[in-house]
């Protein structure tokens, strides 16, 4: 999983019955120091997110098709989760 | 899933079993400005897009299943064509205020030629 | 899949019992104009390949997908041989 941020949305009309009803994302996975990693992706969104949102990137096939509930169908990458904080002090507080 | 565009047509008579019938074209992966991004690759194609056109595609063993329930061999297939991309590249900027104008880029690609 | 030249061939007598039988090619990535590009990979032959020849190749596990491959170690599988490319 990769933590990301939600930059875009895709209207497609035409697109394969398993992706219908779903929104479809554009998100920018980032580093841990909130740059940019690699290029944006395309993502079915499980969860609702919208612009500018922080979130939780799925990027294996069996986990992003169960998170939206649409087994056996190409999906590649889903938007599972917001991310609210991310905590890289450790336990001993830094 | 990645952004795309379709930039030309491949033609192979000889195919194995998995793949006979199979339109296969190459795609320009896109970043969301629609700027190219990255080499050209080849797709097996479940949409019937046409030259030119923005779609996007899926890659790995999921690309194969959208065209079950045949198997075809497939680890890259566009399974949308995409209408318009909508991009707002912002920091942890707040949203812009309400009634302003927008803050973005709307994109609407060309539609298809024919 | 991505498009590759056929550059040579690779024997590998002592292998997976699942690969035997299998023949084995060299194939290089190339542009869609036909240009050669860096790298290589091994990949198994599903449509009787010759040396030169541009070919189809897919890659992962789906290349397991092509018939010849069922239930074999493959990580990329040969699956055309490109008669002709057309760029707009």
């Amino acid at each position: 999983m990769l933590i990301a941020r939600v930059i875009g949305e895709i209207v497609a009309t035409q697109k394969h019955p398993s992706h219908e009803g779903c929104k479809i994302l554009l998100v920018q996975p980032l580093n841990l120091d909130g740059t940019d990693r690699g290029a944006a992706v395309v993502a079915v969104d499980a969860v609702d997110a919208g612009i500018g949102d922080r979130v939780l990137l799925v990027t294996e096939g069996f986990s992003a098709m169960t998170s939206v509930g649409r087994p056996q169908s190409p999906i590649d990458m889903a938007v599972i989760g917001f991310i609210d904080h991310v905590d890289l002090t450790g336990p001993a507080g830094g | 899933m990645y952004l795309g565009k379709v930039v030309g047509r491949l033609w192979a008579t000889v195919k194995n079993a998995n793949m006979q019938g199979q339109r296969l074209l190459i795609v320009q992966p896109l970043s969301p400005e629609l700027k190219p991004s990255g080499k050209r690759l080849v797709c097996a194609d479940w949409t019937g897009a046409g030259a030119g056109e923005l779609v996007y595609w899926c890659r790995g063993r999921e690309s194969s299943f959208a065209f079950l329930p045949d198997e075809v061999t497939t680890d890259t297939t566009i399974v949308a064509i995409v209408d318009s991309v909508r991009v707002e590249r912002r920091g942890d900027a707040p949203a812009p205020a309400p009634g302003g104008p927008e803050n973005g880029a709307r994109l609407h690609p060309g539609k298809r030629r024919e | 899949m991505i498009l590759a030249r056929v550059v040579g061939t690779v024997v590998a007598t002592r292998k997976d019992p699942r690969l035997e039988g299998k023949k084995l090619l060299i194939v290089k990535p190339v542009s869609p104009e036909g240009q050669d590009e860096a790298g290589y990979v091994v990949a198994v032959d599903t449509v009787s390949a010759g040396y030169r020849e541009t070919v189809i190749c897919v890659s992962g596990s789906s290349a397991r997908m092509a018939e010849g491959c069922k239930d074999t170690p493959v990580d990329t599988a040969i699956v055309g041989i490109v008669d002709n490319v057309g760029l707009d």
